[in-house]
């Protein structure tokens, strides 16, 4: 998951300001950026597209599209620089609007933080027992997998994840579209972003196992 | 009949002028240069008619400069001021580059990028590569008659920030107006799927000299788009070439060798492992500098034999990238092959059996990508009518970060994300009253930042005092269609003003810039002050140009105090453009463009309201 949200604050190492030696740097120009990442912005109003879970790909693509085809810098490239700047910042806001868009668990997210729900996807770790349950089976199913480095019972995990992150995905369908209850989305999108990682670790343990056939 | 033409945005109005553009394949091996004419895309040949340049300079202590292969004919006479595969040496340290024992130069390491000490003095690998760059930029104002408006320059999709950035400084040191770094790949696909006016998803697979990268692309109806790269920016036919070189030495019970063997035992390696392509066996004879004879048969088998590791190295990030673009082998229509070393049976063997289909090795694998950036220059330049042209989408090959505490790597920008692309993320501080934060941007995928590689340091000062934990900095990462990145930090939460924004330099410091801007017009004989006048001048006509056809596109947009502004500084660039001093020019052109910045956004929320027409659209503001 990308951190786009701007509630997670990361610790930064403090180092005592020193003369710098290493590197070397140009600083230009204060800049004001563009800002395209602020969760304020309506994604699917920059494509004409409803605010709604359910969405039209075909739509958001052929927009998408249309969109970059009258802003993307490849169009400006004998422009004046404040044309470059202005098509920069608009082909980065419709990029980012459709990343967004386009997967189902941003697209849930974003759709959330426009009703002014918060996710807690930082904070907020409660997760219902039986899921914790859950994730520690699979944690340990992931565990033996991979010390007898076996690539059918990492197939067979697999599997198992992608049939009920499917069944997941449509009780956020139904929470966000249908009889609304935003916490209740909010919540399955918290188990599915689990889900996202977990599948992630565990195409990871099956290349490194198929890396050293 | 004269009927009033409304220009697309971005492109002049004026009279259509076919403007004179290039495409650059500045490689390991061989550099290319490409130029759209009458429609097709062709390579531009030297006197000779030879179209691959190869890529080595050798420098003499007269000052004279010799590149391509007069400089490759004296690679072993001369090795240690001959250079090649300088590509290798692009935005790397001494330690950064593999074998580099093996290399003859008296390397310098210096932050950020080695040099290289030669006769004529010490030279960056920026320097090296730009002396390539302007032969091709001779022979391309020789043969097209005139000066370019610019060039768009290839680089392998997989080259990280650092490699980009010099590269583009090369450039920039030839006299060339970079259009746009183009990933080689991506070039190839161009001129692939125009050829061949395919559609769905294929895969390039570049394998050339000292590189290797793989893409993968949805090719549609105008778009092509790319869904992930991957490759190792440190693999290459040179690769090959060593593997062959070390079976030499160790059939010969040769070691120790001096640079002028090294460089000719390798030449030979090169010529055996290029003649397996056609043959079962090669063999291989030298006279080594002590007059000893070396006699050795290389076999198809025991060339196989000893690179098998290499070919399977191109396989990990083959995989990685379909991952990444959530696609299964079953999902490529096609492969294709580009670069020399794809060649290679092995490595012919080895993709169709990983892909299950033959790959299309239906275009010059040596060409390919020079005529593909020679399309997009096409296009960049503004010479395709719109409808004609396509619209290319790209993406980040690496992932771009921030050192948190522990030295672990806080991803910002992930990789494979669609170019142009910002990320922002908020940090805080760590004791109370802490005044100043400083920064370490990374690239990689790697957790810890010492696995990274390490892109700048900065510093945001002026930090407001408060207690551990309540500040908000927040570091803004944009990444261009170039695919380089600027970084901005500003604390937030007091609206207190304290910003700084850096483009990393990556050991190229502005005097090291002056210095070889000024021995390159030494070298070139040019006057300075001329040149510097004239590109200000060519800056300034094109800006008014440009200044032009958007006033006649859509001049109802401003105000009538708003158009005067505006007619008065392009008055008063026009005036500057008369005197001497290329100061002034560049001085009226800032300001042309300053006081067009709210027309130029005011232009673009019309042209998107227009692609939305028709659509429901509740809000469009930022
Ligand atoms: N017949 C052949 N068999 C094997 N290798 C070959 C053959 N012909 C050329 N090569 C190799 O191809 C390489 C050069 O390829 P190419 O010109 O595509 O590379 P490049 O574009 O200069 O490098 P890069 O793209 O990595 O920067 C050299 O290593 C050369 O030995
Ligand atoms: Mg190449």
């Amino acid at each position: 998951m990308s951190k786009t949200n701007a509630a997670a604050e990361k610790v930064l190492t403090f180092k005592p300001t020193a003369a710098l030696t290493r590197c070397v740097w140009r600083v230009a120009a204060m800049s004001t950026p563009f800002d395209a990442t602020s969760a304020a912005l309506d994604h699917f109003a920059l494509f004409g597209l409803p605010q709604r879970y359910a969405i039209d790909q075909r739509a958001l693509e052929q927009s998408y599209r249309d969109v970059q085809t009258k802003v993307h810098p490849d169009r400006f490239a004998q422009a004046s620089a404040a044309e470059q700047r202005v098509s920069l910042q608009w082909a980065t806001r419709a990029n980012e609007a459709y990343q967004t868009l386009r997967d189902p668990l941003q697209r849930a997210r974003h759709l959330l933080e426009l009703r002014g729900v918060d996710c807690g996807l930082e904070t907020n770790t409660a997760m219902p027992a039986d899921f914790l349950m859950q994730q520690m089976q699979w944690r340990e199913a992931l565990e033996e997998a991979c010390d007898d480095r076996d690539l059918a019972a990492l197939e067979q995990l697999a599997q198992e994840l992608a049939q009920q992150t499917s069944a997941r995905l449509q009780h956020l369908a139904q929470h966000l579209d249908g009889v609304r209850d935003d916490l209740a989305a909010a919540g399955e999108l918290r188990c599915l972003i689990f889900m996202q990682k977990f599948s992630l670790a565990i195409d990871d343990a099956r290349e490194g196992i198929e890396g050293h056939a | 009949m004269a009927l009033l033409q409304i220009a697309e945005p971005g492109m002049s109005s004026a009279p259509h002028q076919h403007r004179l553009a290039v495409g650059i394949d500045l490689g390991t091996t061989n550099s290319l240069v490409a130029s759209v004419r009458s429609g097709t895309a062709v390579c531009l040949t030297d006197a000779q008619g030879r179209a691959l340049l190869p890529s080595v300079v050798r420098y003499h202590s007269s000052g004279a400069v010799d590149v391509g292969d007069l400089a490759q004919q004296s690679q072993a006479e001369d090795s240690r001021n001959t250079i090649v595969s300088v590509k290798r040496f692009m935005g790397r340290g001494v330690s950064d580059v593999a074998h580099i024992e093996n290399a003859p130069y008296d390397f310098v390491d210096a932050p950020g990028m080695l040099q290289i000490r030669t006769c004529a003095g010490v030279r960056s690998p920026v320097e090296v590569s730009a002396e390539i760059l302007r032969v091709l930029r001779a022979r391309a104002e020789a043969s097209l008659g005139g000066p370019l408006v610019g060039a768009v320059v290839t680089v392998p999709a997989y080259f990280d920030e650092a490699q980009r950035q010099a590269t583009k400084e090369a450039a920039r040191l030839a006299g060339l107006e970079v259009l746009r770094l183009l990933n080689e790949p991506t070039a190839a696909a161009i001129a692939y799927g125009l050829d061949h006016a395919v559609e769905g998803v294929y895969a390039v697979f570049d394998l050339g000299g000292g590189t290797f990268d793989i893409s993968i692309l949805r090719l549609t109806q105008g778009v092509f788009e790319v869904l992930a790269t991957n490759g190792d920016a440190a693999l290459g036919g040179d690769d090959f070439d060593h593997r062959v070189f070390c079976w030499l030495l160790e059939q010969c019970g040769l070691h120790q060798l001096g640079p002028r063997d090294t460089r000719l035992l390798l030449t030979k390696a090169r010529e055996a492992k290029e003649a397996l392509t056609l043959h079962a066996s090669a063999r291989v004879t030298a006279q080594l500098d002590n007059g000893e004879v070396i006699e050795a048969t290389l076999t198809s088998e025991i060339f196989t034999d000893i690179t098998r590791t290499l070919v399977q190295k191109t396989l990990a990030p083959t995989r990685k990238a379909l991952r990444d673009a959530a696609l299964q082998v079953s999902d490529v229509k096609g492969v294709v092959m580009v670069g020399g070393s794809t060649r290679m049976p092995q490595i012919q063997q080895a993709v169709g059996a990983f892909f299950g289909c033959e790959p299309l090795n239906n275009l010059d694998p040596d060409k390919v990508v020079a005529l593909g950036a020679a399309m997009q220059a096409d296009v960049l330049a503004g010479n395709k009518a719109a409808g004609d042209d396509w619209l290319l989408l790209d993406v980040i090959p690496l992932s771009l970060g921030i050192e948190t505490m522990g030295e672990l790597v806080e991803r910002i920008v992930p990789r494979n994300s669609t170019l142009p692309v910002a990320r922002a993320q908020e940090f805080t501080t760590f004791k109370d009253g802490q005044t100043a934060m400083r920064f370490h941007v990374v690239q990689g995928e790697r957790e810890r930042v010492g696995d990274c590689r390490s892109l700048a340091h900065f510093e945001l000062r002026g930090i407001p005092p408060m207690v551990a934990g309540a500040a908000r900095i927040r570091v803004m990462f944009q990444v261009d269609a170039d695919g380089l990145l600027s970084v901005t930090a500003r604390e937030i939460s007091t609206g207190v003003e304290a910003a700084v924004s850096v483009k990393p330099a990556f050991g190229l410091a502005d005097e090291d810039i002056s210095r070889m801007l000024r021995d390159s017009f030494e070298h070139a004989k040019e006057d300075m002050h001329l040149r510097a006048l004239n590109e200000a001048r060519v800056d300034a006509q094109r800006l008014i140009e440009a200044v032009h056809s958007a006033l006649e596109a859509d001049h109802e947009l401003l105000e009538s105090e708003e158009r005067a502004a505006i007619d008065c500084r392009i008055e008063e660039l026009q005036s500057a453009m008369k005197s001497e001093d290329h100061r002034a020019v560049k001085t009226a052109t800032d300001a042309l463009n300053r006081v067009t910045d709210t027309f130029a956004a005011r232009r673009m929320d019309r042209q998107v309201a227009q692609v939305l027409k028709g659509r429901r659209v509740n809000e469009l503001d930022f």
